[in-house]
């Protein structure tokens, strides 16, 4: 698949990072405005789909792309239930408890552990879509040789 | 009253689609219409008239706010919906490259 | 509130009927997205910002992905004639549908009208959830503290898709 035209290069190039950094602060702010970690994580999707389409795949080298986002969202995943197995040791010493201080409530830093949540789940839907978008790319290329 | 009999024909829209269509893609299309048509009943049961939007503000404090269960339960269901819409297109397209049609009708008729 | 939503309603199920009858397949999936994207319209009425944002961007990763597949194949619908078994799997098809409605029309008298709820259920979810939780954002409060187990059952579900996908579209064998 090659990829568009000049135009649409050098505007996705400038387009994909708003797109990123807005990814981010709607994971980051999830317990305060609407948003959380699966609205962040598809909008962080979103931006390398966004890159993958317009310089096309003829430009990456697929294989360390897919191993690289399967990878990605296999670690998230594992470090959200070493996160929630943690809570069996402190705190009330039930599975997937709120156990880190709450502080004060519209702060950036409060909440406990539901911000940690959030990233960690916002990249794993990251690297879900993109891996399933991923395949379908490779699986395009591999057959039309 | 009107809006939940008009989803549940919808409803019964993206049913009639998927039982008499014969291509894998219309089928598919048709079962994300049933998909949608759900969401929308159950954020429907859950609203308040002249409710907010389920982001407390400190200051006030005895405004009304919309129901939030139903949103996290559809929340949820979203992005499950796509994984099996995902799901299904990876084994519809397999099937085109191997029978070079979508039709289901003749993919049960060749026995490959 | 009720009549600017069975309006957008109407255009829905107009796009769907049209997205089922379309012979051309890329014709069927562009009126789907009018199916979708009304959704964010009538979720940005309901008061419910999250879910337009996670709609809005899960539609159009889902139309790319099917222009993707439809894109490589012959565009068309095999069509059959209409003879008079068809003509009777439809009857029998509009009168099971007529049964359902009658059903479904028994079991929402006990529903309020829209607008009218009494948050039963969620009131011991809403009340001090600031508190309990820590977080001004009631929807991630739950969907994070009070009900982690279909947040963790949702990120396993979602993983098993992109490892069955990967399975799944596999040309090569491995060496």
């Amino acid at each position: 698949m090659e990829g568009m035209s000049n135009i649409v290069k050098q505007v996705a190039k400038i387009l994909t990072g708003i797109i990123f950094i807005y990814g981010i602060y709607i994971i980051v702010h999830g317990h305060l405005t609407p948003g959380g970690g699966f609205a962040g994580g598809v909008i962080l999707a979103g931006a390398f789909i966004l890159l993958i389409l317009a310089y096309g795949s003829s430009a990456l080298s697929l294989k360390k792309e897919v191993a690289g986002s399967s990878n990605t969202e296999s670690i998230a995943i594992l470090l959200v239930v070493i996160l929630a197995l943690m809570a069996l040791l402190l705190g009330v010493k039930v599975f997937f408890s709120n156990f880190l201080p709450k502080g004060t409530a519209g702060e950036l830093v409060s909440a406990g552990v539901i911000p940690l949540y959030n990233i960690f789940i916002g990249i794993e839907v990251a690297g879900a879509i993109l891996t399933i978008f991923l395949a379908l790319v490779i699986f395009k290329e591999e057959s039309s040789q | 009253m009107s809006t939940y009999i008009l989803c549940f024909v919808l409803f019964l829209v993206g049913l009639y689609g998927v039982i008499t269509r014969r291509n894998l893609i219309k089928i598919a299309i048709s079962l994300s219409i049933m998909e949608f048509s759900v969401f929308l009943i159950l954020v429907l049961i859950g609203y308040v008239d002249d409710g907010k939007a389920p982001i407390v503000n400190l200051q006030a404090t005895d405004a009304v706010y919309v129901d939030p269960l139903p949103q996290a339960m559809v929340l949820t269901a979203i992005v499950i919906g796509l994984a099996t819409t995902a799901m299904l297109m990876a084994i519809s397209i397999r099937l085109y490259r191997k029978y070079k049609t979508f039709d289901i009708r003749e993919i049960k008729n060749l026995r490959g | 509130m009720e009549q600017t939503i069975s309006i957008i309603l109407g255009f829905m199920i107009i796009g769907a009927l049209f997205a089922i009858h379309a012979r051309d397949l890329l014709s069927a999936v562009v009126a789907m997205g009018i199916v979708g994207y009304g959704l964010v319209i009538c979720f940005l009425l309901l008061k419910a910002p999250d879910l337009a944002i996670v709609q809005i961007v899960v539609e159009t990763i889902t139309l790319v992905i099917m222009v993707a597949v439809v894109l490589d194949s012959t565009r068309e619908e095999v069509r059959k004639r209409a003879d008079v078994r068809t003509v009777i799997h439809q009857l029998v098809g509009f009168i099971t549908f007529a049964g359902l409605l009658y059903f479904f029309l028994a079991a929402i008298r006990e529903l309020d009208p829209l607008g009218v709820h009494s948050l039963r259920m969620s009131a011991s979810y809403v009340d001090g959830a600031v508190d309990k939780t820590g977080s001004v954002n009631l929807v991630t409060g739950v969907l994070f503290d009070f009900r982690a187990y279909d947040t963790l059952g949702e990120a396993v579900i979602l993983y098993t898709a992109a490892l069955g996908s990967l399975t799944l579209l596999r040309m090569k064998g491995t060496k």
